[in-house]
């Protein structure tokens, strides 16, 4: 007995004291330097204890970035996971039924590819692509909008506060699609195909084989999903920061782009710990508060 | 088996190896007791008591103007003190970089702080983290010693480097802000540079009649259109306009000058003389249809030639004017521009050989040093005459043509650099609302006074007063 929990330890202690170090310290030390007026820029600082959350109250930037982050954090994982689900079970599931079984659209594989290509490209590389793309004059979007005769619809897409905030979102939901495709439907691979065919020998329609059968028998995939998305709609940082750089007027800031700038550009690292502890709770109520709301029982197989 | 590991027990063994994580690095640093400035003897040769072999660390934005001149610089330091070690490095990152070596009390002895993630200096200068450079100013120059550092800069340099009376940062580039044409496209279409407001109108009618947008500007970097509106204001109303909003004085963004010279450039948006799509831009994406004939002018500094060097055709010849006068009866005279350094250098209190920062930045400032700066990176830097001789492209050749008219008017502003939010974020976005007529010019200088008030009352921005 003695022998297997020393085996157990001697693996677990050095990961368990390299998250210690590297993951919970910094945190543990974001908490205490919210406390503070550190500058960033030496070793001197007061405490002020509350003062940074009172001023984060009242701060209309910060409210603002707020505002975009629940936006995100509504849409977001319903378009991914909608999307994903969609083009997940054409790939698993969408082709014709024949005396195989059933199986994807002709040319799954080859979508599978095109679906998760943009998780192959770095985030920045995706950022400064898109920019790019949304170039008023020299951009790919207003350029096929032009060559297919809706010049009124070119617009200067990043530069104009009504546009700005979806174009981002848009690329958000484009860069992520593509891994819950993959995620979906190495789920869907787990449900017998049989279910299919009895469904089908009954005259069930797709849309119903989709929610009667797969949506349910995926749930716990689709759970995890959740809660990454929502993560990833209450950050955001790269993408805006690369796209829009939160502009214009700020109509696309987030808060990570607010902490990032309070912090680098300027120099008030004890407000920024601030708002890096806000983001803290706010990810934390919203993971468990989607584990919670999607709890149902899981269909045992 | 008997043996588990409670929820909560863990929790505790997980909060005692972070207690442990914070006492072995704190984010926060320490220990405050670098006093380890090398100094050698002070000579003639050696002014600044250099210790000959104390090693010398530089760090240089890597950005516009590459690092290939400081190596050369670097070069210069090594001839003159061979047995110090001299370690370079350049990032476009300065911030990020080096903010954890100024907090651990260890940051390099020379550097170059700037690019878009420039450390703040509102926030280095209350921290009491750079060397006053008046030590320098008053050595001898190393071209004559006869003639000290001081008397070797172009004016206006001293200016936007001090700081409450110190001169902190030296920037050494000089940069002529003002608005930029191809002398191609004038020459051929028989156009003449406006020189006040109502030809700049008159002009652009004629220009957009000819198929070609009078303006462009980078609609995501807005606040290169405040340049000119700022210029124009302070040379209708005089320094005093700029001063008051260097000092963030109350209702300075709604003086009359100012508002006059907004009113004039929201014309530009209103009569539909900016390029249509500019607002989506980017500086280089608009420059880039500013080069390739799309636009007429665009508001930048002379740095604009290196930037587009890549895509300005051979013939294009490009020229800057300063911004128009918009009312005969101006204060300053059309030939004033907006003309101040560039490119920041600093020399930490805390770096181990400051004497040899200081020393690097003598050896900068020399002739030699200077026009090889000029040469490789094409552009004017902040001592006197170092241009002289060297062959200059037709930008760089029309901004010292813009240096001679001006006999001395060139003018700037320092709220930038005290206060860079309020520019970079606050002035950047009411200018994307000005340019795109979402706000008029009156509820753009309401808008900007509120930010600027904003800048006045907060207690975690340090002031400075403008003399």
């Amino acid at each position: 007995m003695r022998g297997k929990r020393l085996f157990i330890a001697t693996f677990l202690i050095p990961p368990l004291l390299l998250y210690g170090i590297f993951v919970v310290s910094p945190y543990a030390q974001a908490f205490q330097i919210a406390g503070t007026n550190w500058s960033g820029l030496s070793p001197d600082y007061e405490f002020v204890g509350l003062d940074n959350f009172r001023r984060l109250a009242g701060d209309g930037y910060f409210w603002n970035a707020l505002r975009h982050n629940a936006l995100m954090l509504v849409l977001l994982p319903v378009a991914t996971i909608l999307l994903g689900l969609f083009f997940a079970s054409m790939i698993s599931v969408g082709g014709r039924s024949d005396r195989v079984g059933v199986h994807g659209v002709r040319g799954a594989g080859f979508y599978r590819v095109v679906y998760f290509f943009p998780q192959v490209l770095s985030v920045a590389i995706v950022g400064v692509l898109w920019k790019e793309m949304y170039a008023p004059h020299t951009g790919m979007v207003n350029g096929i909008l032009r060559a297919i005769g809706l010049d009124g619809l070119a617009v200067a897409w990043l530069g104009d506060p009504r546009f700005s905030f979806w174009c981002v979102m848009a690329v958000l939901v484009w860069m992520n699609v593509g891994f819950y495709v993959v995620l979906f439907s190495a789920a869907m691979q787990s449900i017998p195909r049989d279910l299919y065919e009895a469904a089908l020998l009954d005259g069930a329609s797709r849309l119903t084989t989709l929610v009667r059968i797969t949506v349910p028998l995926v749930w716990d995939t689709i759970q995890v999903a959740w809660v990454y998305l929502a993560i990833l709609a209450i950050d955001g940082f790269a993408v805006v920061q690369i796209i829009t750089d939160g502009g214009p007027s700020s109509s696309s800031d987030v808060v990570g782009l607010r902490l990032y700038k309070t912090a680098f550009a300027d120099g008030q690292f004890g407000y920024a710990s601030a708002i890096g502890v806000a983001m803290f709770f706010l990810t934390l109520t919203v993971a468990a508060m989607f584990l919670r709301v999607t709890r149902r029982d899981r269909v045992e197989l | 088996m008997g043996y588990r590991i409670s929820r909560r027990g863990l929790l505790n063994g997980a909060a005692g190896v972070a207690a442990a994580g914070t006492l072995a690095g704190c984010a926060m640093g320490g220990d405050d007791d670098t006093e380890s400035d090398a100094k050698g003897e002070v000579s003639a040769a050696n002014p600044l008591g250099v210790k000959e072999d104390a090693p010398l660390e530089v760090v240089i934005f890597n950005g516009g103007f590459g690092e290939e001149y400081a190596k050369a610089h670097e070069a210069m330091y090594q001839e003159r003190y061979p047995k110090a070690e001299i370690k370079h490095s350049s990032t476009q990152k300065i911030a990020e970089t080096l903010q954890p070596r100024f907090v651990a009390g260890d940051p390099p002895d020379v550097v170059n702080n700037s690019g878009g993630s420039q450390i703040d200096f509102n926030g280095l200068v209350s921290q009491g983290a750079l060397t006053d450079l008046g030590e320098l100013l008053d050595a001898p120059s190393l071209d004559d010693p006869a003639k000290k550092v001081r008397d070797t800069l172009l004016p206006g340099i001293v200016d936007v480097g001090s700081y409450d009376g110190k001169f902190l940062s030296l920037n050494y580039a000089y940069s002529a802000y003002g608005v930029w044409y191809s002398r191609k496209l004038f020459e051929s279409k028989g156009w003449q540079y406006p020189k006040t407001w109502d030809e700049m109108i008159a002009l652009c009618k004629k220009i957009k009649a000819a198929g070609i947008a009078p303006w462009t500007y980078p609609g995501k970097h807005s606040r290169y259109m405040s340049w000119p509106i700022l210029a124009a204001a302070g040379k209708l109303g005089g320094i005093e306009v700029i001063k008051a909003i260097d000092n963030l004085e109350p209702n300075a963004w709604k003086h009359e000058a100012v508002r006059a010279a907004a009113e004039a450039y929201y014309q530009l948006a209103v009569d539909g003389f900016l390029q249509p799509g500019a607002e989506g831009m980017d500086h280089v994406q608009s420059q880039t249809e500013w080069c390739r004939g799309h636009a007429a002018f665009v508001s930048c500094g002379s740095w604009l030639e290196n930037e587009q060097k890549s895509v300005t055709p051979p013939d294009f010849r490009m020229a800057v004017a300063p911004t128009p006068s918009l009312t005969t009866s101006d204060k300053m005279p059309f030939e004033a521009f907006r003309g101040t350094g560039s490119e920041p250098f600093i020399v930490p209190t805390k770096g181990k050989n400051v004497r040899g920062g200081l020393e690097y930045l003598r050896v900068m400032l020399s002739q030699q040093g200077a026009s090889d700066f000029t040469r490789k990176v094409s552009s004017l830097t902040c001592v006197k005459g170092a241009g002289a001789g060297i062959e200059l492209g037709p930008g760089l050749a029309s901004v010292t043509g813009l240096i001679e008219a001006s006999k001395g008017t060139a003018f700037t502003w320092l709220y930038s650099s005290y206060y860079r939010k309020l520019e970079r974020e606050r002035v950047d976005a009411a200018c994307a609302e000005l340019y795109t007529k979402r706000i008029n010019a009156a509820q753009w200088c309401e808008q900007v006074q509120k930010s600027a008030d904003e800048f006045a009352q907060d207690p975690a921005v340090k002031k400075y007063k403008r003399a």
